[in-house]
């Protein structure tokens, strides 16, 4: 273990919730938690917002979520067509669990810059 | 109808309480207990004994019996079984009319099912292993003042377990010091702090002060990390209106959550601290202290089961439940059963997991599971797995003793609670694979590294003292 010896020093980051604390996930595994929110019966809807109004409970919605959608391709080709429109905007995926009438999952996909 | 005579004297239990022909009814409540008799008394007669002194009788015949109705009003044994692998005990089912209990009372429903009949001396050892709450008399309690789904939609957290931990040392810190501890263990990505149960208003920090800097660090900790965060703020006092004094105090300076002892605090305190929650849309964490001594031993006392069905009635939106895995006792099986009972909205019969009856919650909402004590990152594939997502996680020395302190130590955790998360997301077998998935995320995370080393030699293996029956 190269750093034992030394004291090192955690800095704090912007790091929004799930997933924060993991390198950005690679298109494959982007992928991997999308068909996970499918196979769960969840519906993926995604939000995006400009980074000084990230602590909000509402981010404008992209579209409307993806009722009956199955095709991972088309939920990450909306994420990326969200991405492109609003380069500078975090944007999420969720999962919206109608039986428990919450989010089975939520997470940045694209971090926007201030 | 007046057909009966007065019969002063002494008569045989099982003449009156002893039904095994009895068909339960939706509306009664019905109890489980494990019953140990002195030697030499048939189990029919015990049996009958605990529904009669648990309910409507007493040890003479009184002549006021008859100015009522008591065979509708009486408890029944209606049900006698084996406890596998034992021979000196036995179960026996005892069903209530729900009219022998005020409403949303769980300090009644405990004062009659769990009074006199404990100190009986026809009995060695009893204890109360389940009760069935009819669905009639759920919808008389209020439960969680908020629940899994509100709390989620409040925090902002999903499709992860949340991460907590309890500062320490858990006594002596002044509060400035104590706001540092949490500020440090939240900016580096915990979602909650908590009070240890026995910090109250001590000489060394009262809970103005405490209050105070709580406040603050969690403040900065939210704008800092762009994540909401939360203390659990201990409001458990001498009486209920310093508790009030207490939730007021932690409303006004805009906190998320408090917390209270719900065993030593008591019910009564409980229900009515959980109604001001629900009142003031603040969040309630539920710790546990003095259950061990009422359900740690196998033939005498209250099952856990129960007394977690009692706090979902009597209102929390967290509880501790043991972590299978650390320091303190905890069946995985049985523990799995009463985690259920907790979250789930019905919960069917299941011996193997030490649940006696089906219970139906309605709309009650669902109370978080939280496990802590002793548990450390190599835990967290485990403690993913047996608990989900709608679980608190605690990591008190294994968050506090990282190397590089409270900071690190939060980020080490939730690196690999996230790993966890992840895989289990993608398909990936978690205890199986647990090394290999936080070596993985170790290679990202100095902190994760430095953790897993430091904590590498420290399990938690001894036999559990209660155990479920079986042969």
């Amino acid at each position: 273990m190269p750093f034992q010896n030394t004291m090192g020093d955690y800095q704090t980051r912007q790091t929004l919730e799930t997933f924060g604390f993991l390198p950005p996930l690679t298109q494959e595994e982007v992928f991997d938690q999308i068909a996970y929110i499918i196979a769960q019966g969840w519906t993926p809807g995604i939000e995006h917002v400009h980074p000084d109004f990230a602590m909000n409970h509402y981010w404008p919605m992209w579209k409307l979520p993806f009722f009956g959608e199955v095709n991972l391709d088309h939920v990450a080709t909306e994420l990326e067509a969200c991405h492109r429109a609003y380069p500078d905007h975090h944007v999420r995926l969720t999962g919206y669990d109608n039986y428990t009438q919450s989010q089975g999952a939520s997470f940045v996909v694209f971090e926007g810059r201030r | 109808m007046s057909v009966k005579t007065y019969d002063a004297g002494v008569k045989e239990y099982r003449e009156m309480y002893w039904t095994p022909d009895y068909v339960p009814l939706d509306s009664d409540l019905l109890a489980c207990f494990k019953v140990t008799g002195q030697p030499g008394v048939p189990r029919e007669e015990v049996a009958a004994a605990v529904a009669a002194e648990s309910s409507t009788g007493t040890w003479s015949t009184v002549w006021s019996e008859l100015l009522t109705d008591l065979e509708f009003y009486k408890g029944r044994a209606y049900r006698i079984e084996d406890v596998p692998g034992d021979k000196e005990s036995f179960y026996a089912f005892i069903a209530y009319p729900i009219d022998l209990f005020e409403e949303g009372s769980i300090v009644n429903v405990l004062t009659s099912l769990v009074g006199n009949v404990f100190g009986f001396k026809a009995l060695r050892h009893l204890r109360l292993e389940d009760i069935r709450f009819p669905l009639a008399y759920v919808k008389t309690c209020m439960g969680p003042p908020s629940g899994i789904q509100v709390e989620r939609d409040k925090l902002n957290k999903y499709g992860r377990p949340l991460l907590g931990c309890t500062i320490k040392p858990k006594l002596g810190l002044s509060a400035k010091n104590y706001g540092r501890a949490v500020y440090e263990c939240l900016r580096g990505g915990l979602d909650f702090t908590k009070d240890d149960e026995n910090v109250n208003s001590q000489p060394f920090m009262r809970w103005q002060n405490r209050f105070e800097f709580v406040a603050e660090a969690v403040a900065a900790a939210q704008v800092e990390t762009g994540e909401r965060k939360g203390h659990y703020l201990n409001v458990t006092a001498p009486d209920p209106e310093q508790m009030y004094e207490r939730a007021e105090f932690a409303k006004e300076l805009g906190q998320p959550i408090i917390m209270h002892d719900y065993i030593t605090g008591g019910f009564c305190a409980n229900t009515g601290l959980a109604k001001w929650c629900r009142k003031n849309g603040m969040l309630l964490h539920i710790h546990r202290a003095m259950h061990a001594v009422i359900d740690r031993h196998p033939k005498h006392g209250i099952h856990f089961r129960v007394l977690a069905k009692c706090l979902r009635l009597s209102g929390g939106d967290h509880l501790h439940t043991g972590t299978v895995v650390g320091k303190l006792e905890g069946d995985r099986a049985s523990t799995l059963g009463y985690v259920d009972l907790l979250r789930e909205s019905f919960i069917p019969e299941d011996r193997s997991r030490g649940i006696f009856f089906d219970q139906d919650w309605g709309s009650m909402p669902g109370v978080f599971a939280v496990a802590s004590g002793g548990i450390h990152v190599w835990h967290m594939p485990a403690l993913v797995s047996i608990f989900g997502d709608d679980s608190v996680l605690q990591f008190g020395g294994g968050t506090q003793g990282h190397p590089w302190g409270n900071a690190a130590g939060a980020a080490a955790n939730r690196v690999a609670l996230e790993a966890c998360v992840k895989a289990r997301n993608e398909g990936r077998e978690l205890e199986r694979e647990s090394r290999e998935i936080l070596t993985d995320a170790a290679r990202h995370s100095p902190e994760l590294a430095i953790a897993m080393e430091t904590w590498k030699e420290i399990k938690f293996e001894f036999d559990t003292v209660d155990k479920l029956d079986a042969g």
